[in-house]
């Protein structure tokens, strides 16, 4: 993916009419086209100067919305879903079969920016426990095997090879 | 006879979610045209005599809302659907949002001319990015057809709909918080009263229905409030989503009527969860993580809002989480006072504070060093926190833990000295 430049926040701030109402959309927006899941301060800084809102606000969103993250994260944000459903059907066997595969703890980031490992709360898949989301995908049901598969499937770009694992809705 | 009943969930996964003809063949948008054939007040008392409930987990009777919205002079008014579902183990209105979206348009649109409104917004949680961008194609269908936008259905009643997207926190399914967040802040909860009817979205007089409730909406005007009422539960008309998740044999979701299965049934039935599976039963968790714990003493209840309530328990968000014997009650507490720290927005004191102290008695007790006066502190805390708490986010930590403490005293004792 090639790196956010201005140009190209300047038209995620237009698609949204520069209205500041939009502005967790427009951050998001920004996060997911960054290539690396972060929006970086020149970007915070610049879309404040564009909506005309403080900057110190536009930080308060960044860090009270559990989906934004301030610093570079990998292409691939592997979040292990923690509660109670997920919690109990196993997914901590899950995070520890990621982290033996990626060499990764929980909140790391791989060396080749491709993947982080973290935990989230429930993202609403719960009947495919235990679940992981990735991006705007959730996948469901995975043991050992299939969450090495899963991983590959993102380290190759193949679509179609993780279609299997999506979760119902 | 069959124990499920298809009614909001009519057409999920057999129709084109953002086909509009789909939709009108199931009988869509019947109901909008029924309506805007009657007047406000007409239609508010179909809604009053459905005896719906708010679907979202707080259960305050949908046509009584509606009703005194309507008695608010100020304009505009706003429609706003909370779809920020957030609450562990639900995940209902989600096969809305994503299967049958028109339905939700069309509840929300007959709001919209019950009270003039000209905007409404669907406040989607992040964590459904995907479904946001295919419900804008539900949305762009509906405008082509004339139910949505300007002059609808040739009348000089225009109302429109956009979607708006949460960013990752649970405190925004509070509607005060939700909607500081739609307009583009952080989602803190608003001190009450004034109530969200008086002053609500850019300090405007607005509507905030959960999505399940809005969907209710239309079979309500089309079939009226009376049969509405007469496929429920006396005091709680209509059917609800219930969705099985944890050790469930079939997990999912299900529309069962309201008061006519037991929570046995919604566990065991072959139909319904199927039993459980790695081992016996041993609990459920009921309406997400604010909700209650019931054991298997409780599980003859009838699945209703009045039978639960009168039980100590509460439909909730309708998630139904089943536990298996090789959970440890305290294990499971833990993990919910653990969401809870998380999910906290740090506004007030009871609860961002709270919820820590109470992760360390939980400890304690599992280490098996809680005395006496250990017991009547966390009782303490526990009954400052459902009363001092700023919202429902706080006040609703201690109902998984005492309900737990009320159905396992033996667990407790066994580990700790909780005897007392």
């Amino acid at each position: 993916m090639p790196e956010l430049d201005e140009k190209k926040v300047l038209s995620i701030l237009e698609s949204y009419g520069k209205d500041p109402q939009q502005l967790i959309n427009v951050l998001l927006d920004i996060q997911e086209a960054s290539g690396r899941n972060f929006v970086s301060s020149s970007w915070s800084k610049l879309t404040s100067k564009v909506l005309k809102v403080p900057l110190t606000r536009i930080y308060e969103i960044l860090t009270f919305y559990s989906m934004f993250s301030t610093t570079p994260r990998g292409r691939y944000v592997v979040e292990v879903c923690q509660s109670g459903p997920c919690r109990f059907t196993g997914s901590e066997e899950l995070v520890s079969w990621l982290e033996e595969a990626l060499k990764l703890k929980v909140g790391e980031t791989s060396e080749d920016g491709l993947f982080t490992l973290s935990r989230t709360s429930c993202v609403g898949a719960c009947s495919s426990s235990p679940t992981v989301k990735i991006g705007d995908e959730v996948f469901g049901g995975l043991l050992r095997d299939s969450a090495l598969e899963l991983l590959k499937s993102f380290r190759d770009d193949n679509r179609a090879a993780r279609e299997k694992f999506l979760c119902p809705s | 006879m069959s124990k499920l009943k298809e009614l909001i969930s009519l057409g999920a996964g057999h129709v084109r979610s953002a086909n509009v003809e789909d939709y009108q063949a199931l009988g869509g948008y019947k109901a909008l045209e029924k309506a805007m054939g009657m007047g406000p007040k007409e239609i508010i008392a179909e809604v009053l005599e459905a005896k719906l409930l708010g679907r979202g987990g707080a259960a305050y009777p949908a046509g009584k809302k509606w009703a005194q919205l309507l008695d608010i002079p100020e304009n505009p008014k706003y429609i706003v659907c909370n779809a920020d579902e957030g609450e562990p183990g639900t995940f209902k209105d989600k096969l809305i949002l994503d299967k049958v979206p028109l339905r939700l348009i069309e509840g929300m649109t007959i709001a919209a001319y019950v009270f003039s409104a000209q905007k409404g917004y669907i406040y989607v949680r992040g964590e459904y990015r995907a479904i946001q961008k295919r419900m804008v194609k539900a949305l762009q269908s509906a405008r082509e057809h004339n139910l949505l936008g300007e002059s609808i259905l040739g009348s000089n009643f225009s109302f429109d709909i956009e979607i708006v997207s949460g960013a990752g926190a649970y405190v925004c399914g509070e509607n005060s918080a939700l909607l500081n967040s739609t307009q583009g802040t952080v989602g803190r909860p608003r001190i009450k009263p004034p109530h969200l009817a008086e002053v609500g979205l850019f300090l405007k007089p607005t509507l905030v229905n959960n999505v399940e409730s809005f969907s209710c909406i239309p079979s309500i005007v089309l079939m009226g409030g009376k049969e509405f009422l007469s496929l429920g539960h006396p005091e709680s008309g209509g059917t609800k989503l219930i969705c099985l998740s944890g050790h469930s044999m079939r997990p999912g979701i299900y529309e069962v009527p309201l008061g006519k299965i037991s929570l046995r049934e919604a566990i065991f039935d072959p139909e319904l969860g199927g039993g459980v599976k790695g081992g016996r039963f041993k609990f459920a968790h009921l309406g997400g993580q604010s909700g209650p714990i019931v054991s298997e003493k409780g599980l003859d209840i009838t699945y209703s809002y009045t039978d639960l309530r009168k039980n100590g328990l509460s439909v909730g968000s309708g998630a139904i989480v089943v536990l298996n014997d090789s959970v440890s009650v305290l294990e499971y507490l833990k993990s919910v006072i653990q969401f809870f720290i998380h999910e906290s927005c740090g506004k007030c004191v009871p609860c961002r504070e709270g919820g820590k102290r109470v992760l360390r008695y939980l400890l304690m007790l599992s280490e098996g060093k809680m005395g006496q006066r250990e017991i009547q502190d966390l009782k303490r805390l526990l009954n400052v926190m459902r009363r001092a708490s700023f919202c429902g986010l706080g006040q609703s930590v201690p109902v998984a833990l005492l309900s737990a403490f009320k159905e396992f005293p033996e667990c407790l004792i066994k580990k700790g000295s909780f005897a007392a």
